[in-house]
């Protein structure tokens, strides 16, 4: 009687009717099926190209520097000639220029880029913020051959005839950090790329602090008001300490653009494989004399040097970086938690 | 007043003031960039600019092949990173959830977002360049297209996390399969923020002179063959502002122009246009 299950019940059309949209439906799921694994591996496949293309950047630098440290040992990275036509090659002036005017530009940058997310995260009228942080945004969208060009025909000379004397006659007589102020005042060398690099990398570092002292918790700073802390008080002892990690992640990323940065020092650092204790001397970071260098470089070791030298570049960097965005990631999970 | 309290008062005063002082620097660098080039280079607008080709020291000539060359090569690269980087970026919000494949990939694409723009140059001329023996124009458009696609990845992935999951789900009740309600519905719903994306990324590549010494390098006649040395702005003004001739000196500086405000124009658009409707 009621045992009978309820499709015996029904007419045999509707039954069959039943049975075919059954199917369809079965086969409209396998269908599903398939175009989702597709989906899945189509999507995957791209994504391990993008990963794939890192691994390949590394490896064929490698590839590329592999004569170069045959013949030249773990000692390339200290040796100071670079010698074309002796066929005798060494990284240190090149690795010193990139060291040196990456933290002429952090040291003259990471102030100047705290002031500007205060002023845009504390200060700035709220009307008035986006468009202010567009601007300085806009900064990093400069192309930077613009800041070499810029930097070699307006800021050099002015920076020679005027704030190169005043730097000799005032941190010049210095004992010790005088050294780093002497010689020729022709615009051009280290401390110019530096500076140019600073303006660079600005954008960089201002964003990112100001995008972590935006998750500092209403309730935290309230609390300090409340105590009667000035807003310079609540700025440095609960917004800073708060986003201690950000703040130096942000400051890492900026160094690892500085390091890599490539046409404006070319422009501006004076090209000469010189080592010199002042930073008013013209030099050369590993970027610029990749750019001179390697389109006529004679195959053999010389450009398996520049390999090397690209080797080492994209080596601090990618220890820079991979540490910037550890403590920036250590930073978002903070903004999780609040 | 309380000496300790003027004291904090003062502090406060000259800290904030220095604040100003540093947004003043900010913008005074961009006036004055801006204004360099828009001093140097309005001169050297005109229409032989854009009707003549690169010419030797002395001749008139204007950037027609540099405009083209990199037109083609730019234009090549957004075509190949759009799709690569979308997709890409499509799995690392589809199937990025706890997996380990995947959380490697979104650092290592933040890393390259970053990456010494030179060594991509180096790495395309020994993969390319070296095998087959020239420079070329498709050299440069996959250098191009290598500093681009992880602007897109990152892009599409932050903007795909923002679908809030009730959409999703509505889309499943509903019997979509995965790849229906990501493309359909999770991606349609920020296709405006991934077009930020692309522009951003268009932008960038636009102004890219390092990778492109090294593979696409320069040509200093007309040309259109992509597996051939071809000319682009960049390299131009490079070459042309390190010249001694004041001529090419000033075209260089029309160049710069041009393409500064290109990108800026890119970026400002990418920044106004599109950003008002991405959910928040």
């Amino acid at each position: 009687m009621s045992a009978h299950p309820p499709v015996a019940i029904k007419e045999p059309a509707a039954a069959a009717a039943d049975d075919s949209s059954q199917a369809a439906l079965r086969k409209t799921m396998r269908n599903q099926r398939i175009q989702d694994f597709l989906f899945h591996k189509i999507t995957l496949l791209f994504a391990v190209t993008v990963l794939l293309a890192l691994v390949g950047i590394i490896v064929s630098l490698a590839i590329g520097a592999a004569p170069a440290f045959r013949e030249f040992g773990p000692g390339f990275i200290t040796a100071v000639e670079w010698d074309p036509v002796e066929d005798r090659y060494g990284a240190l002036i090149a690795i010193w220029g990139t060291v040196a005017t990456s933290l002429i530009a952090l040291l003259v940058a990471f102030p100047i880029s705290f002031g500007i997310a205060l002023f845009l995260t504390e200060i700035c009228p709220v009307w008035l913020r986006r468009p202010m942080g567009t601007a300085v945004e806009l900064l990093a969208g400069v192309p930077s051959i613009i800041y070499g060009m810029w930097g070699l025909f307006v800021f050099a000379p002015l920076f020679a005839d005027h704030v190169q004397p005043l730097l000799q006659s005032t941190l010049g007589e210095l004992p010790v950090i005088g050294q780093l102020f002497q010689g020729p005042m022709m615009g051009m060398g280290i401390l110019t790329a530096g500076l140019i690099l600073s303006v660079m990398i600005i954008p960089f570092i201002s964003s990112v602090m100001r995008d972590v002292f935006e998750i500092v918790p209403t309730v935290l700073k309230e609390s300090a008001y409340g105590l009667g802390c000035t807003k310079w008080e609540v700025v440095r002892k609960v917004v800073l300490p708060y986003t201690r990690n950000g703040v130096v992640g942000g400051v890492m990323l900026g160094l690892g653009r500085a390091l890599g940065e490539t046409m404006a020092v070319t422009f501006v650092i004076g090209n000469a494989h010189e080592l010199s204790s002042s930073l008013f001397m013209p030099g050369n970071s590993i970027s610029s004399t990749l750019a001179n260098e390697f389109a006529e470089a004679t195959p053999g070791l010389h450009s398996s040097s520049l390999f090397a030298l690209g080797l080492i570049l994209f080596a601090i960097t990618l220890v820079v970086l991979a540490a910037a965005k550890l403590m920036l990631l250590g930073m978002s999970r903070k903004e999780g938690v609040k | 007043m309380n000496p300790v309290y003027r004291k904090r008062l003062l502090a406060h005063r000259i800290g904030i003031a220095l604040s100003v002082v540093a947004m003043a620097i900010g913008l005074a660098f961009l006036a004055w960039i801006l204004a360099t080039l828009l001093i140097n280079g309005f001169g050297a607008l005109s229409g032989s600019m854009f009707s003549l080709d690169t010419p030797a020291p002395g001749s008139p000539g204007g950037l027609r092949n540099a405009i083209v060359g990199s037109f083609l090569m730019v234009g090549l690269s957004t075509l190949i990173s759009t799709p690569v980087g979308i997709l890409a970026g499509i799995y690392l919000a589809e199937y990025g959830e706890g997996n380990k494949f995947a959380q490697v990939t979104r650092f290592v694409t933040d890393i390259m977002l970053s990456a010494p723009s030179i060594v991509i140059g180096l790495f395309v001329y020994a993969l390319y360049v070296a095998n087959i023996g020239h420079f070329s124009g498709w050299a440069g458009t996959v250098a191009l297209s290598l500093i681009a696609v992880p602007v897109v990845v990152r892009s599409t992935d932050n903007m795909l996390r923002l679908v809030p999951n009730s959409l999703l789900e509505a889309a499943f009740a509903l019997g979509a399969p995965r790849w229906k309600v990501a493309m359909l519905v999770r991606l349609r719903a920020v296709k405006a923020g991934v077009m930020t994306g692309v522009l951003l990324a268009l932008a960038r590549i636009s102004g890219e002179t390092a990778p492109l010494l090294f593979t696409a390098l320069n040509n200093q006649f007309f040309s259109a063959d992509m597996n051939a040395p071809l000319a682009n702005l960049p390299v131009v003004i490079y070459t042309y502002a390190m010249s001694p001739y004041d001529d090419w000196r000033s075209l260089a500086w029309g160049g710069a122009l041009l393409v500064t405000f290109t990108v800026l124009f890119l970026n400002i658009l990418s920044r106004t246009v599109f950003t008002q409707k991405t959910p928040r």
